[in-house]
């Protein structure tokens, strides 16, 4: 897998980025990676999971909890409030279970 | 803080890794390491019924995130060689999973460092079991246990 590289594009414009999907979130959602454009108004990671979860029931399940599943933006973790700007992979998945 | 030059050592593979090899390498050419301590984790079969635990990781973040866990490691004790592997794919009971070790001049930074980098390791590289079972089905995924969460909280008191 190629690390993507981080754009500068306006919040404000309509954008599109690489979901990532991983473990029972990638089994409910039914895909592990797509690039989708963002919606307006899509500012944080809440936001886009909120959005998400109005697709279809697949994204519904797997966003049935919004604070359980995690997010990564760019490959390093972030909190349901952070900002998409400059995001250009957004990953979710369940919370870790390595080690 | 002491002078952290050192790099650590992060691999994320699918292949079976060699206790003894490591530290012989973690070592070779020093003569001023005084103490090695390793921590290994093995898959385990707590009710009989485990085929397998299959790894799912995240490809570039798994590198990346237990590199910044080993760079917080480097930084809070004086350590002169730091080691993390971590395995995917399907791992049977008994074998290998993870493999920490860390060296340094004395014992309790090394045993310290070991013991973050495991905690930290297990809450926030990302890594996710599922139990495949012995007759044959794959059952479900691992859930994460507040207890591992508890555990990295220890590292943050007074800090």
């Amino acid at each position: 897998m190629t690390q993507a590289l981080a754009t500068s594009a306006p919040a404000t414009q309509a954008r599109s980025v690489r979901l990532v999907y991983f473990a029972w979130v990638r089994e409910r959602v039914g895909m592990a990676e797509e690039q989708v454009e963002l919606p307006a108004g899509t500012r944080t990671v809440l936001d886009l999971v909120r959005w998400l979860k109005t697709r279809d029931e697949g994204y519904a399940a797997a966003f049935e909890n919004e604070t359980l599943v995690r997010a990564a933006i760019n490959q390093t973790h972030v909190k349901p409030g952070a900002s998409l700007e400059g995001a250009s992979e957004i990953a979710f998945f369940p919370p870790m279970t390595g080690g | 803080m002491g002078a952290t030059t050192l790099t650590p050592t992060i691999r994320i593979q699918r292949e079976d890794f060699d206790l003894t090899t490591e530290i012989a390498a973690l070592s070779a050419d020093r003569r001023d390491i005084g103490a090695v301590v390793s921590f290994t984790g093995l898959c385990r079969d707590e009710g009989g019924t485990l085929a397998a635990l299959e790894l799912e990781h995240y490809p570039g973040m798994a590198e990346a995130e237990i590199a910044r866990v080993a760079a917080e490691a480097t930084a809070r004790w004086p350590l002169m060689g730091l080691l993390a592997i971590h395995r995917y794919g399907m791992v049977k009971p008994g074998e290998q999973i993870v493999l920490v070790i860390a060296t340094s001049a004395h014992r309790r930074a090394a045993f310290e460092a070991a013991d973050f980098m495991m905690d930290y390791l297990k809450t926030r590289a990302p890594f996710w079991k599922r139990e495949h079972v012995t007759d044959g089905t794959i059952g479900g995924w691992v859930e994460a246990k507040a207890s591992d969460d508890e555990a990295v909280e220890r590292w943050n008191t007074g800090a």
